[in-house]
């Protein structure tokens, strides 16, 4: 068998060259690119051509702090890099001013450096120790905001493809052995041992097996693997290539949802750079394994992430799941035995391999090994992605990683796993995440989403908000998905508008346990936690809109009146002016009054009352 | 083949392995409901109106695609899974039109059993309904997809028996709705492919699916079926004549040795010459230029004598005889005899050659 030496040591030489020098990288991931990451990238080449500065530039995609998009990275040849935070086309040229001309960093907007060799510089935080990473660990994540995710050249030089270069050295039944040890479990929410898996479909009779990724990611809130998709493609080849092997298949398919166009594209660089290597191709490296990878973007159904409607839908079926068992490992795509994993699972592959079992079992918990992206959103401080190891509790990850609350308001509740998953109150805030103890909460750990809620959230409405996703986004195969969700979303409006009546809790418990149960699809068994778990941990919210017609978080417009307060109303008048409706009259200099029966509760009064006199509840 | 043996309610009973949980309930005599069930097509395990407790499995499995195993328990009425089955007959009814009283498969329809076998009223939900305007502009099937509770039975039948693929679903979710491609009607046929065979009328457990011309003409408790074979091709298809009054008034599918449920278009809708006023019900001979009624013995002499007379003075060659699909074979025999051995010639031909 050919190894990967000479070219990974020239590739080395090539990529520790180009570090080597003064260099500006900017992170255009989709948040990047989303920010204004493309105009930074424009300004900064106009910038460097008109002062004929000698810096390379170079782009990266996303290293997880969204919150600061866009990011720029800048080292000066043998010194740290600095990376910066909220950097946009009207201060970047402060910034090549600073770092660049006068050889200093600009402090004020640094996130953090990375010094390498280089003597780090003082009053900027190194990466490991800086607020947002302290508490995290980088191992699928390592390459995310750290190589261009266009090169196979810098995933060769940062140990690429030496996880199938090893396993092709193995016996199959070995590397499914040492997945199996490492204790990977699926990283798309079902949480079933990866090796366990790998080990139906290896001894799965046929002709033919298919390795099938699926990256359609469509939790809302929810961008893991996105990001580990556009920051590090090849990773995602090579877990595939290895599972592959494993099972003796020798085809491949990514299916990727079409709202990921950049994603899809550096795939496709990808694949083709790959097969120009001989990673994928026929008798890769010579060891008589012949492997290849399609994608097939998906049309936009969330269903589709479903595996059986996923398979469907590759095979130009309809995106309706399929009735299990058969399960895909022994009928699976075209009834060909078929391994199918998230593309979180996939991209922890080579690193087991490379580094060993025992590297990666030694992180997580008993049950849960590894680490876990997550995608970290809502009412915090820092929103972006993160790696943590299995077991951190959610404090950790909220108060230490995320910065808190916005605005030092009171921690309500955390969504966790997307509208299949559940609220998460404040009491559970010291519980150790893993796939068992997500699930005894009432919640799950999904794919990774998590959506931090404040006190201003009414958590009726987010039920509602969920049950809307998920009742649009069945495909209504089954009755009590297709029927249940709508009526459970009928009945969350129905209390959101002030027309619950006290049964409607009972007939919403009667249904999520029955959709739960009945339904045929993980959909649908799932699509009732919202309502679930908001019911056990936030039942008095819904007595609140029921009983006393009161929303007490301030959301529900049906049930908010707005009333001024005379002891603090001016009479100035400006609440009148804004009134699109007329509902607000006063004499100048006189408190004024709201009339509840023409107001529209739009609040533009309150936004401009500037003494805090109008209030709604 | 090796067999397999379980509980049901208490009940035990041995099964060819492969058997599935509702067919071996049905075999032990325990009732299980189900819609979108059919032992002829495929298994999609989609109504959930069949679910079953099975201690030990995640979420109620549905009997139709649980597979009986060895020691397997399974319980078909507990109180969990009589709430489920209530529940999703609810939320059918909360979205099917209450016109029980006129609907044409009042007395015949699953749901309208189910319901009053568990006890289920309509307007446990309120909400929305659907409105879809009534597909009607064809001759022979009116489809009411305000009815439909997406068994999806009617798909498969198109697809697996029929082979035309004339229907599918289209739109997710609540809005999810069976019809042809690009939102056509059947009588599209461009688009649609339909052959109106009818064979998926045969298979609607409700009443989304109807034969227009019985609409009005009977309830189902006033039908008289009789099976018999239909005359139009030599296949030799079975269905049932739907008499009322001395009346075909419609056809509709019975479970044929040859055919099973499926017809042509011709066999399910051809049937207006049964009673049609220009049906010739006696023989008629043209005298002095008009038809005149005769009796069988009158014509067939008068046939028998014009054969004699042309074969006597022309040669057995100058009589040719052509024979027909819609006799039995049978009869295609006796023809060939009557034009080989009595006539004398080879001249007999057949309208199916053509």
């Amino acid at each position: 068998m050919k190894n990967l030496d000479q070219i990974r040591e020239k590739y080395k030489e090539q990529y520790k060259e180009k570090i080597g020098k003064t260099r500006i990288v900017v992170g255009l991931g989709t948040c990047g690119i989303a920010a204004g990451g493309g105009k930074v990238m424009d300004a900064i080449k106009e910038i460097v051509a008109a002062r004929g500065l000698d810096a390379d530039i170079d782009f990266t995609s996303c290293i997880g702090m969204c919150y600061r998009e866009p990011m720029v990275e800048i080292a000066l040849a043998g010194a740290p890099s600095v990376i910066y935070g909220d950097i946009f086309a009207d201060n970047v040229e402060a910034l090549i001013e600073s770092h660049i001309v006068n050889k200093t960093p600009l402090y004020e907007l640094a996130c953090f450096q990375i010094p390498g060799d280089a003597t780090p510089y003082e009053g900027i935080d190194i990466m490991d120790k800086a607020p947002y990473y302290e508490k995290q660990i980088r191992s699928v994540t390592s390459r995310l905001g750290r190589i261009n995710p266009e090169s196979i050249v810098e995933y060769i030089a940062t140990g690429g493809y030496e996880g199938i270069e090893k396993a092709l050295q193995l016996d199959r039944m070995a590397v499914i052995e040492e997945v199996k040890k490492s204790g990977l479990r699926g990283r798309g929410g079902g949480g079933f041992s990866t090796g366990t898996k790998w080990s139906f479909v290896y001894g799965a009779q046929g002709d033919k097996k298919y390795a099938v990724c699926n990256a359609d990611e469509g939790d809302p809130g929810a961008f893991m693997d996105r990001s580990v998709l556009e920051g590090d493609p090849h990773s995602i080849l090579e877990g595939m290539m290895i599972a592959g092997y494993a099972i003796g298949a020798d085809e491949g398919y990514i299916y990727c949802r079409a709202e990921y166009p950049i994603a899809i594209k550096r795939l496709n660089l990808a694949i083709a750079k790959a097969e120009e290597h001989g990673l994928l191709g026929d008798n890769i490296l010579d060891s008589g394994f012949s492997f290849r990878i399609k994608i097939k973007a998906g049309a936009g159904a969330f269903v589709c992430g479903e595996e059986t409607a996923l398979l469907n839908s590759i095979e130009g079926l309809r995106g309706m799941p399929r009735v299990r068992p058969p399960y895909p490992a022994h009928k699976g795509l075209f009834g060909k035995p078929t391994v199918l994993n998230n593309v979180e699972t996939y991209a922890n592959v080579p690193f087991i391999i490379r580094n060993g079992a025992d590297w990666y079992a030694a992180m997580g918990t008993e049950k849960s090994k590894g680490s876990k992206v997550f995608c970290l959103t809502g009412k915090v401080n820092n929103t972006g992605l993160i790696e943590v190891p299995m077991g951190i509790t959610l404090r950790d990850i909220i108060f230490a990683i995320g910065g808190g609350i916005q605005n030092d308001r009171p921690f309500k509740a955390v969504q966790s796993g997307g509208p299949s998953g559940g609220c998460i109150p404040a009491e559970h805030l010291d519980t150790p995440i893993d796939y068992e103890s997500l699930g005894e909460i009432g919640s799950m750990m999904g794919s990774g989403g998590l959506v931090c809620m404040d006190d201003t959230t009414c958590m009726v409405d987010v039920a509602k908000f969920f049950l809307n996703f998920t009742q649009l986004e069945s495909c209504g195969k089954c009755t009590p998905c297709r029927e249940g969700t709508k009526r459970m979303l009928e009945i969350l409006q129905k209390i959101c508008d002030g027309n619950g009546v006290i049964e409607d809790i009972d007939t919403l418990d009667r249904l999520c346990r029955v959709v739960t149960s009945s339904a045929m699809c993980g959909l649908g068994q799932t699509c009732a936690n919202p309502i679930s778990s908001t019911l056990r941990y936030f039942r008095d919210e819904y007595e609140a809109h029921i009983i006393d017609k009161r929303c007490p978080a301030g959301v529900c417009n049906a049930l908010l009146v707005y009333t001024v307060l005379a002891d603090k109303c001016t009479g100035c008048g400006a609440c009148l002016r804004a009134c699109p409706a007329g509902a607000i009259t006063g004499e100048k200099k006189q408190p004024h009054k709201i009339d509840p029966a023409v107001c529209i509760k739009c609040g533009a009064c309150i936004q401009k009352c500037k003494f805090d006199a109008i209030i709604k509840a | 083949m090796s067999k397999v043996t379980l509980t049901i309610d208490g009940i035990q009973i041995t099964v060819p392995k492969g058997t599935t949980v509702l067919e071996a309930a049905q075999q032990a005599g325990i009732f299980i409901p189900t819609f979108c069930h059919d032992p002829e097509l495929s298994r999609p395990g989609a109504c959930r109106i069949c679910v079953v407790d099975i201690p030990g499995a995640r979420n109620m499995p549905a009997s139709c695609v649980t597979e009986a195993g060895e020691g397997m328990v399974v319980y078909t009425d507990t109180p969990a899974i009589i709430e489920a089955r209530k529940t999703n007959l609810e939320l059918l009814l909360a979205n099917h039109p209450e016109d029980c009283l006129t609907c044409h498969k009042n007395g015949n329809c699953r749901l309208q059993d189910y319901a009053y076998y568990y006890g289920v009223r309509p307007g446990a939900f309120t909400g929305e309904k659907h409105d879809y305007p009534i597909e009607d502009d064809n001759p022979f099937i009116v489809r009411d997809m305000n009815k439909c509770i997406l068994c999806s039975k009617c798909i498969r039948m198109c697809e697996e028996i029929q082979g035309n693929n004339a229907i599918d679903f289209s739109f997710r979710g609540f809005s999810a709705k069976v019809g042809p491609a690009m939102g056509t009607t059947l009588s599209d046929t461009e688009i649609s492919n339909c052959v109106f065979c009818g064979n998926c009328i045969a298979v609607c457990p409700v009443g989304a699916l109807t034969e227009k011309a019985m609409l009005g003409k009977a309830r189902q408790w006033e039908v008289e079926k009789v099976t018999t074979t239909c005359p139009y091709c030599g296949v030799g298809c079975q269905y049932d004549l739907n008499v009322k009054d001395g009346k075909v008034i419609g056809v509709t599918s019975t479970d044929g040795d040859v055919n099973g449920r499926a017809l042509c278009v011709k066999g399910r809708f051809g049937y207006g010459f049964i009673h049609h006023p220009d049906r010739l019900t006696t023989p008629l001979i043209k005298k002095d230029g008009a038809f005149v009624e005769a009796s069988w013995d009158e014509a067939i002499g008068l046939v028998a004598s014009k054969l004699g007379a042309a074969k006597d003075t022309y040669g057995p060659d100058a009589v040719a005889l052509l024979s027909s699909a819609r006799v039995t074979n049978e009869e295609n025999y006796l023809m060939n005899k009557l034009a080989r051995a009595v006539i004398g010639t080879n001249n007999i031909d057949h309208c199916a050659r053509l």
